[in-house]
Parts: structure tokens; sequence; C-alpha cells
């Protein structure tokens, strides 16, 4: 298992531009022309991969992420550095890249393989499961032209998940046709990592990343500036999205060993934050279904026009389970004045499953944090839910459900 | 080596490739085939109509009324070969543009599908040519298998010069408006519809200097006289062949990495 499948050294990729494109005709014949402008889309990338990583490659837009990729499937070439990769590469980012609207289904599944390079004894073994998997029926025999785009997107994705690839790159969100095949998809996705294949996802979904990945590589202008667990990884990104002009994220490590992200621009900042049960104890662990207190107390620095706080309630992998804010409840603070101090109880019950869970809090202007962030505080507060009096259940939502039985005589 | 391997390796995605192209030619339209070897059909019995009373007479040693038809055949069955090639290997990276920019594959598979339905074409077209030879009564000559030679020149001739200019094409695009043009004085300055006789002999030098001259002067040979081409005037477009297939491959190794960067 710890055989590396790919491994990117010192990377970098760089557009030439030249005043004249005759100057790029006679660097070819080794005549350098002085008249070069380089620009840098990717600068010193250097990360290996082992089988049955899955990879989460995040970063706002231009920040390299496809050219990375493009880099790695081989259709661009590194100006600097280079990569090993141990198999096969497969990309799940263009389906249907090559079909040919006259041509039918299984005529397009065999072209489109062979441009991936299988030969027709290989794509003969497995015409029969593209065509099981893509569930169209006899529409496979048809022309393209008359599929839906759903039929199309089926057919590309059996034909480019019919050989258990090394490697699968998985674009952005993976919406492949509807719900069903979507399920379907990402359970062939699933099969393919138990049996060790490594995937690489591109997403801004952050979901996805913490719910398939088990590491995440963020990158920014063109280098990686964090590579590590998903759920550092994306509060850190979160962070960035957020603090565009204002770069002071930082990252401490709390006494649990949990990394916490806090960034902002700090006119108002989460003072103290604590669960309360029933009899006004603060608590760390709380039973399922508990009436519990939030409490914050939220100091403000500077004199602004509006004060928003936000929270949300994540799992041990950071999927949020509730989150609001007191602009969606409509408790919006107006002009808060320097120095003074707000008090805020939420009170909700704990109707969690038993595990740990953790809140996250955000002081905002407005409804999200992208106009303004005072403070953007990643577990600020981690608590555990334990079963002390319902029945038995495993998830991550109490539900009691009443069940009732009858046994009915055969007749 | 290592691009023979690979070539290897996709042999039957160029393969496929050919097939899709005829059938996605003709899958929607009624007369299939015949279409492909109308066009070439079409000019010469325009051009037959048109020059014939013209230049009728000027062919020594031939008997057949038909003579000037034969002529312009056989040179039309050179030339479309080569601009076929020519003129799909100059647009061929950037009609590919999208799919290369997306897809990991040899680039020179590219090419090779458009060599190999350009020589299907034109075989096509040759069969449908002898064909006619015979409905004109026009003989068949064992000269006849020259024709391997002199397809292979044309091809290797139209995919080095084509080449050349569809790298670069990528990355200058005026290459791509400029040749068409080209095309149109070089078929002009190529004795497939006059006789290389009517040009005065102090001019003669400028005709053998175009490569395609002497091929199709050959083609002439071997389809309407029945005897074998003068090997010593192939030896320059011969020679220009290799040049420009070794000059072709040069650039492509050496631009294939920043094509997919400007496409």
């Amino acid at each position: 298992m710890n055989k590396y499948v790919l491994e990117v050294l010192n990377i970098g990729k760089a557009y030439r531009t030249y005043k004249n494109e005759w100057h790029r005709v006679l660097s070819w014949f080794g005549i350098a022309s002085k008249m070069i402008k380089e620009q840098w889309i990717l600068k010193n990338i250097n990360f290996t991969i082992k089988e049955g990583e899955a990879i989460g490659i995040v970063g706002q837009n231009g920040a390299g992420k496809s050219t990375l990729l493009k880099i790695i499937t081989g259709t661009l070439k590194p100006t600097t550095g280079h990569f090993n990769i141990h198999g096969r590469i497969a990309a799940i980012l263009e389906l249907g890249m090559g079909f040919h609207p006259d041509l039918t289904g299984r005529e397009n599944a065999y072209h489109a393989s062979g441009l991936m390079g299988f030969s027709r004894e290989q794509i003969d073994a497995v015409i029969e499961h593209i065509h099981t998997f893509s569930e169209i029926g006899e529409y496979f025999e048809q022309p393209v032209r008359v599929y839906s785009s759903g039929m199309q997107v089926r057919v590309a994705f059996a034909v480019a998940t019919a050989y258990r690839p090394e490697i699968l790159i998985i674009d952005e969100a993976l919406s492949v046709g509807d719900t069903y095949f979507q399920h379907k998809s990402f359970e062939r996705i699933r099969e393919f990592q138990k049996q060790g294949t490594t995937l690489l996802i591109v997403s801004h979904d952050r979901s996805a990343i913490q719910a398939i990945c088990d590491r995440a590589i963020l990158l920014d202008s063109g280098s990686i500036i964090k590579d590590g667990a998903p759920e550092e990884v994306m509060d850190f990104y979160n962070a960035l999205i957020a603090d565009k002009e204002n770069k002071t994220i930082s990252q401490m490590q709390d006494t649990n060993g949990n990394i916490q992200t806090v960034s902002g621009t700090k006119e108002a900042t989460v003072e103290e934050i604590a669960l309360y049960n029933n009899k006004d104890e603060k608590i760390e662990i709380a039973g399922v279904g508990e009436q519990v207190y939030l409490k914050l107390k939220i100091k403000v620095h500077e004199d602004i026009s509006s004060l928003v706080l936000g929270y949300s309630i994540k799992d041990r992998l950071g999927q949020v389970l509730y989150g609001t804010n007191t602009w969606h409840t409509n408790q919006v603070i107006y002009n808060p004045k320097s120095g003074e101090i707000y008090e805020i109880v939420i009170s909700f019950m704990a109707n969690f499953g038993v595990g740990s869970y953790s809140v996250q809090t955000a002081l905002v202007d407005k409804e999200t944090h992208l106009s303004a962030n005072y403070e953007w505080k990643d577990l600020a507060l981690v608590f555990s839910i334990i079963n002390k009096d319902k029945t038995f259940f495993t998830g991550l939502l109490w539900n009691e459900p009443i069940v009732r039985i009858q046994k009915n005589e055969p007749n | 080596m290592k691009h023979f391997k690979v070539i290897w390796a996709y042999r039957y995605f160029i393969i496929s490739s050919i097939i899709t192209e005829f059938r996605t030619k003709f899958v929607r339209s009624r007369l299939g085939a015949i279409w492909m070897i109308a066009h070439p059909l079409a000019q010469v019995a325009i051009y037959a109509l048109v020059l014939s009373a013209v230049l009728s007479t000027k062919f020594p040693g031939v008997q057949s009324q038909y003579a000037y038809a034969v002529y312009l055949m056989a040179g039309m069955l050179a030339w479309t070969l080569f601009a076929e090639v020519f003129s799909r290997s100059l647009t061929i990276f950037i009609d590919n543009g999208n799919l290369l920019k997306k897809m990991s594959f040899p680039k020179i598979a590219l090419p090779l599908i458009v060599f190999g339905t350009a020589i299907i074409n034109n075989l096509l077209l040759l069969i449908s040519i002898l064909v006619v030879f015979g409905i004109l009564g026009h003989p068949l000559f064992l000269s006849l298998i020259w024709l391997i030679l002199l397809i292979s020149l044309t091809l290797s001739l139209a995919a080095g010069l084509g080449l050349i200019a569809g790298i670069m094409n990528v990355f200058i695009r005026d290459i791509g408006q400029m040749m068409p043009i080209v095309l149109q004085f070089w078929f002009w300055l190529t004795p497939v519809v006059y006789v290389s006789s009517i040009i005065p002999e102090k001019y003669k030098y400028l005709l053998m200097l175009n490569p395609m001259s002497s091929v199709v002067m050959s083609y002439q040979d071997v389809l309407l006289y029945g005897r074998a081409p003068d090997l010593l005037t192939l030896i320059y477009p011969c020679g220009l062949a290799l040049l420009s297939l070794f000059l072709a491959s040069w650039i492509y190794y050496r631009a294939n990495e920043e094509m997919a960067d400007v496409l």
C-alpha cells in the first residue's frame, strides 16, 4: 500500500509569449531570442501520492488546478521539473470527448476507447460491460445524435471507467446525469478506490472533498500553500477566500490536537464560547436529545455598521450538520460601538448521533462572509454526544422512530 | 524508436478513425463514396470540355481522341492527392485543438489518419479513372506499377511540406490563410491542365523548380504514354520530400510541447 503511483518533482509551467511568433520558430532551431516574456502559472510543485489515496485539489479559479491536472494527464508539458507515473491514468474531465454524433453508442465506445489507447481486443472484452453499465438498452445501437445528454454522459462514463486505472482524475462535482446514475457512478469510483486506484478530485465543494478524500492540496497562485488533512486544508481555504485583502490567517493546535483556523479583520471577536446544560453547568459532553445552550461573548473592537453572528455544527469529518446566522434570524446588531460586549445564547436540542462535533463561528456584516469577515473561527468549540437514555441507533441524526409490528396470520 | 512504439500502440485508434471518417462522411448521404470521386472527375470533365479543342493535337504517339482527357486525369490523380494531404495537414492540429487540449494521446496519430484517408480516397479515384480509361478505350500499361512509387512520393512530399506548414500554422495563423492561395498558384504552375512543351525553353527551369512538375509528368508518362518515368527528374522531388519530412519531424519534436499551450 505504500507504493508511490505519482511523484511530482518540482513542476513548473510557464506560458511563453514572444514579441513575434517567428522568434518562437527560431527558438526550435536553437536560436535564442530575448523577446521572451514568461508567465508562470505553476511554480515548484512537489508532491507524491501513494496507491489508494484519495486526494482533493482545491484552490480558487486561476490557482493553477486545471493546468496541474493537464500536466499530469499529459496534454500539457511542464516547463520545469518532471513527474513519474506508475500505472495508467484516466480522467473524467471531458466526458464524451471524441464522440461522433452520427456513430452509434457502440461504435463511439470503440472509437473513444481507441483514443484512450486501447486495442480492439481489449475493447471487445469490456464492450458488453459498457453497454450494461450505461443502462441505455436498445439506444446503444442508435446514433448518438438521438441521445439525450444524460444518455450520452452515461455511455461516456461507462467508457471512461471500463478499465480500472491506477490514477483516476475527477472533475468538479461529478454531476454525471441523473441522481440515480450519480450514485451508480460514485459507487464505481469507490469500488476502484477499494481496489487500489488513487483518486485525484478537483472541487470547490467542501463536503465532497471531506467525504471522499483523505488528503487535500491547496493551490494558490500557482504554488502549493497547504498539503494535509482535508478538514485543515478546507478550513484554511475557506479563510483564504474570505481574506483576500487581509491575509491574517492563523492556525493553531488546541489541546486535543485539533487544528484551529482563525482568520479575519478583527473588528469584532468571539471572546468566549462554551456549551451549557439545563442546569447552567458548563459541559463538554451532552446526551442525545438533551437541551443545550451555546453561549458566546462577543467583543467589538471598532465601530462598524452591522454585526452578524453565524455558526455551524460539524461532525468530525467537517461536514456541516446545521448552520445559520443572525442575518437569517433577523437579529442583526446595527452600529455596534467599539468596546461593546454582546452576549448571545443559542439554545437547541442536541439531536445528534453519538460522536464528536465541532462548532465554527463567523462574525460578519451580512449573510455571507464574503463582503466583510471580522472573525472566522473553525473548531471554536468541540463537544461530544453520548447516548445516555435513548434506544441504540447509528448515524448522525437522532430521529426517534415509533416502530409498529403486526403479525399477519397466514390464510 | 519511441515514436514508432507509440504509433503501434495507437494503431487501432488510427485505423478506426479512418473508418469512422469514411463512415461519417457518407452515413447520411445516399450515394456515399461516389461523392468522393465525383469532385475530381467533374473537374476533369470541365477542363476536357473547355480545353480539349485547343490542346487535343499535342500528344505525340497517342492516337486516341480522348488523349487530353487521359492526360488530365493522370495529372489530377497526382494533384488531388497532393492537395488533399497538404491542405488537411495544414489545419489538422487547429481543427483538433479541442481534442489535443483535453485528451492525452500521441498527436502524430492525427496526420497519420489524414494520410490513410487520403490514400484510400486516391486509390478509389485511381480505380474509377481506370474504369473510365476502359470506357474510353485507352489501354492500360504494365508501367502502372510505377504508380506505387509515384503515389508514395506524392504523399511524402505533401506530408512533409504540409506538416511543416501545419505546425507553424498553430502559432502563426496567417499561414493557414495564405496557403490556399499558394496552392492555387501552385496548381497552375504545375503542368496538369496544360502541356509543359507550351512553356518557352528559357523558362522551363522555372517549371522544374516546382517539385510537383516532374511528379505530375511522371504520372502522365505512366498513365498516358505507358512508359517508365524519367527517374533522373524524380531525384529532386525525392530529395525534397526526404528533407521536408526530416524538417517536419524536427519541428514536430521541438514544437510538440508548446502546441497545446497556444491552441
